[in-house]
């Protein structure tokens, strides 16, 4: 749950993009980070390796402005997508609000997204929280790889494979060039401070 | 789970005292009160900094973690010191309860002995305040 501090009246909010390694988590959020320059106060934070992947987290905190005169501070962060860096992507989940799932649209990356889900499952039952309550948004990012030829998955076959039964709303998107990138963000924001406006009253 | 304490505006106030007459009035540059999640719960200063305490305090809870993660794989419960020196500015981080962390951000003025003393106590305080 987010943090309210009454003195401030002032909300803290934090969402984490999920999903497998490369799959353009990263991507989304620098894009969140130029094209949202001005209500974005403080530098984006970024851990990363040499490979440009990330190692531990990315951060941009981000202000919407006042709901019931509280201010809503948004934190955005991403996890490491790659298998090997589960501890890590448990620390970032905690006290998470809502959920961006980022999957790659590649054929390639069909397995790696449904064991990236699975992953996101059971990391939020260790916090006793189930993904079927949680606010969360699937986005099948990379859909401009098929204009160069390269086999991508279709948004029905996506569908079936990570959400037939989560049902979240979703969004075809290129983190690469900004398409739905905003509308993704939106969504999540919107599902998190729905059922944070009831608090607030 | 749900991690995030909930704070009364009292308590708040409260507690920004005792940071403001153990630590701020010693000559600390700035404390942080926040949660594991990277929440920003207090945070005050001397007037003469301004530092981005959001992304502190989401790094300093990833940093906690990793570092307590640490000690359990060696099977320690936790390490009692948490402590990075810089030549002008340096960081000390204490657990106040479970899910609860206190940054402070103190200059070469301020020995690491008199912090931990100061930080120690403040801890007692707040513990009873929450
Ligand atoms: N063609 C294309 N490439 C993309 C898109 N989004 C991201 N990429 C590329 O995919 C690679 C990985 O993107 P990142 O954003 O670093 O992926 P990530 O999910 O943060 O990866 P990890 O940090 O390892 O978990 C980079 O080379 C991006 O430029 C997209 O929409 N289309
Ligand atoms: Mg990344």
């Amino acid at each position: 749950m987010a943090l309210i501090n009454p003195k401030k009246r002032e909300v803290q909010v934090k969402i984490v993009y999920y999903g497998p390694g490369r799959g353009g988590k990263t991507t989304n959020l620098e894009f969140i980070n130029r094209k949202f320059k001005k209500r974005i106060l403080n530098e984006m934070v970024t851990v990363k390796t040499y490979g440009d992947r990330t190692l531990f987290f990315d951060f941009l905190p981000f202000d919407i402005g006042e709901i019931k005169g509280h201010s809503i501070k948004i934190q955005l962060y991403t996890v490491p997508g790659q298998v090997k860096y589960n501890a890590t992507r448990r620390l970032v989940l905690r006290g998470v609000d809502g959920i961006v799932f980022v999957a790659d649209s590649m054929d390639l990356r069909r397995e790696m997204n449904i064991r990236s889900l699975q992953n996101l499952k059971e990391n939020l039952e260790s916090f006793n929280k189930n993904i079927f309550n949680i606010p969360l948004v699937m986005q099948y990012n990379k859909r401009d790889l098929s204009e160069e030829g390269i086999p991508i998955l279709s948004e029905d076959a996506l569908q079936k494979d990570l959400n037939s039964r989560l049902n979240a709303p979703y969004f075809p998107a290129s983190a690469i060039r900004g398409d739905n990138v905003a509308a993704t963000m939106k969504k999540i924001i919107a599902l998190t401070v729905s059922s944070l406006r009831k608090k607030l009253e | 789970m749900d991690f995030t304490i909930d704070f009364t505006k009292e308590q708040i106030e409260s507690i920004e005292d005792v940071l403001q007459e153990e630590l701020i009035d010693l000559g600390v540059q700035s404390v942080i009160l926040m949660d594991l999640a990277g929440n920003v719960i207090v945070n005050l200063d001397n007037g003469g900094t301004s530092h981005d305490v959001y992304s502190l305090a989401a790094l300093a809870a990833g940093n906690y973690g990793a570092v307590s993660a640490m000690a359990n794989i060696i099977g320690e419960q936790e390490f009692s010191l948490l402590f990075h020196k810089g030549e002008e500015e340096s960081i000390h981080f204490s657990k106040v309860v479970e899910d609860l962390l206190l940054l402070t951000i103190f200059n070469k003025d301020v020995s690491l002995g008199f912090l931990r003393l100061k930080v120690t106590e403040a801890i007692k305080r707040i513990q009873m305040l929450i």
